[in-house]
């Protein structure tokens, strides 16, 4: 196929209904990824968990790597400034106050927490914590939002299975309503 | 009809809406005879003794070439301002100075940005594109191998889902449409089909979402419909005609016409097709819309209708009385913009603005109107229709729909004041 054909089937939006003619006539290009490839890069966790790493930990393991690696900037005990503010605020998102907007009043799935943890924190050397690290200091920030207790042990099991104060609140937009 | 205007007279000036709007195509048919009457009779005479220097710059030859070219340094107003997250240099947002361009192309140099983590320095040599999940191949790609790919060009707005803001505050903030609205840029971004590399890879059933994330230090992620991803995403390569700058996603970013600028994921490294979204940090915790029940609207994707006036605005004083050209931007994430209206006597009257061509869908549109400014005060006000027939509301309209307990999809009409002095303010009307 020529490269105007493959542009005129591109443009045309009919790509998914001739998929297996495309696919035989693409330029095929990349190459194939190895598994290991993929889970050095495949860092994202559903709210499923699947994808979590091996590893635990406690809010009493979490404390010390928040006062180390958090503390600078979400302050004592998630309590906030200068940056993001991530324990209370529960029983503020309606009324007449501004909403406090918190990993306990607000984030539905306990899993984003690790998840971004991993991924951007601490900001200044992001995905530099240990998997146990993410765990124990997710513990913590869950902790001080009295949403697990001081001995509950997070990891890949546990960790999806924690229901979180605002889950069921949000709802998925469309338009005009 | 542009006959007819060949012996235009100020008397004749279409007077189409209060406080002295004048039909749109006043300018653009009959320009250059109505301003020359409208001149005629209105512009002082120069003072008789003045001569037209000869300027330095006449008399000597200028300056050398150079490899890339510049503004000029005449111009050293026209940058993006920008505001940071505390300890950070390059968490943040820098707007756009919407009142200083024309035309419905943004500079690549002043193009909005807001990012999570700072520009990463990335090396097109080493940068990969990962995608998989539930694919049948996954696949890698290098830039080199994108290259090859046929490429098509698509001119789009970027709009940041926390634009317009401001408008949420119960007074009205005291500064201009670049601090107001200054995240919207507009380009022509130059790439790939992500539906062409998607097939390739052989798309899953079950897969109905992907993953893209960013290779910067906050590895920024969203979670895109497949349905959108195969009806018009691009890989983007280019924009304006050259790479894609740092600050907006090199080597390679995800362009997704229409879509909350936050999706459009910069610096695009990974592709994951999941069943379902995957509730990242900025699909839920922020870029939701909190409602006054405390409710949060989610997967607000499309930016809705909108404009705003560019010119006359905060910062740009008006100096006497006369006719003047009122223009600003108009855009909608569902299509083309097929109307604005401009009130100049705060919403009491309106009229229709010529829009510019060319009229594309989920571009920024540029609209004008001829106005008469007497001297008084007066409040000035756009209004965007898009194909859809959806009209961009006022302040009062969009937060009795929505409430104010939320920073996001502020696409309310902005108005802005004129004294009798020139002085342009905004203001709430």
């Amino acid at each position: 196929m020529s490269m105007r054909n493959a542009l005129l089937i591109a443009a045309s939006g009919l790509a998914v209904a001739s998929a297996v003619t495309f696919a035989a006539e693409s330029p095929n290009l990349g190459r194939a990824a190895t598994p290991e490839e993929i889970a050095s890069w495949d860092i994202s966790i559903g709210p499923d968990g699947v994808g979590l790493p091996p590893g635990s930990g406690t809010s009493k393991q979490g404390e010390a790597v928040y006062a180390a690696k958090c503390t600078a900037c979400h302050g004592e005990k998630g309590a906030g400034k200068p940056n993001d503010q991530l324990v209370g605020g529960q029983g503020t998102l309606s009324g007449d106050k501004p909403p406090v907007k918190t990993v306990g009043s607000f984030w539905p799935y306990a899993t984003t927490v690790f998840d971004y943890v991993r991924r951007a924190m601490p900001h200044n050397e992001s995905k530099s914590l240990t998997n146990d690290e993410v765990y124990a200091v997710v513990a913590y920030i869950l902790n001080l939002n009295g949403i697990i207790a001081d001995v509950d042990m997070m990891d890949a099991r546990t960790l999806p299975a924690v229901k979180m104060p605002n889950r069921d609140g949000f709802v998925a937009f469309s338009r005009g309503k | 009809m542009t006959a007819d205007r060949s012996t235009i007279h100020e008397s004749d000036l279409d007077i189409v809406a209060g406080n002295g709007l004048l039909h749109r195509r006043m300018f653009l048919t009959a320009g250059t005879a109505a301003a020359a009457a409208v001149a005629s009779s209105a512009l002082p005479n120069p003072a008789a003794a003045d001569v037209l220097p000869v300027e330095p710059w006449m008399k000597v030859p200028g300056s050398g070439f150079v490899g890339y070219g510049q503004p000029s340094k005449y111009e050293d107003k026209v940058a993006r301002i920008w505001n940071t997250a505390p300890g950070t240099t390059g968490t943040g947002a820098a707007r756009t100075p919407l009142h200083l361009l024309d035309g419905m192309i943004t500079p690549n140099g002043v193009h909005f940005e807001r990012s999570h983590s700072g520009i990463p320095d990335i090396n097109p040599d080493t940068h990969r594109l990962l995608i998989h999940g539930l694919v049948k191949r996954p696949l890698i790609f290098t830039l080199e191998s994108l290259e090859r790919y046929p490429r098509e060009s698509r001119v789009a707005f970027l709009e940041c889902g926390g634009n317009g803001q401001l408008l949420y505050q119960k007074e009205p903030a005291a500064v201009g449409v670049q601090a107001i609205h200054g995240l919207v840029s507009c380009a022509e971004w130059t790439g790939v089909r992500l539906s062409v590399l998607l097939q390739e890879a052989g798309v899953d059933p079950k897969a109905k979402w992907i993953l893209a994330e960013g290779a910067d230090a906050a590895g920024m992620s969203r979670s895109i419909p497949l349905a959108k991803t195969m009806d018009d995403a691009l890989i983007a390569l280019y924009q304006n005609g050259e790479r894609v700058r740092p600050s907006n996603g090199y080597p390679m970013r995800l362009l997704l016409p229409g879509y909350e600028g936050n999706m459009n994921v910069k610096w695009l490294r990974r592709i994951k097709l999941t069943e379902g979204p995957t509730m990242t940090k900025d699909e839920t915790s922020k870029y939701t819309i909190t409602l006054p029940d405390g409710k949060s609207l989610q997967f607000v994707l499309p930016q809705e209708g909108k404009s705003v006036i560019t010119r006359p605005s905060p910062g740009l004083t008006m100096k006497e009385p006369g006719l003047y050209e009122i223009s600003g931007l108009a855009w909608s994430g569902y299509g083309k913009v097929t109307k604005v209206e401009v009130s100049a006597d705060g919403g009491k009257s309106w009229a229709k603005a010529a829009l510019q061509p060319p009229l594309l869908s989920k571009a920024l549109t540029r609209f004008r109107i001829p106005w008469r400014w007497n001297g008084g005060p007066a409040v000035l006000q756009s209004r965007a229709t898009d194909e859809t027939g959806y009209v961009q509301p006022t302040r009062e309209k969009m937060i009795a729909t929505r409430g104010s307990r939320t920073i996001y999809h502020s696409n309310a009409i902005t108005a802005w004041a004129i004294s009798d002095k020139g002085e342009v303010k905004h203001v709430y009307a």
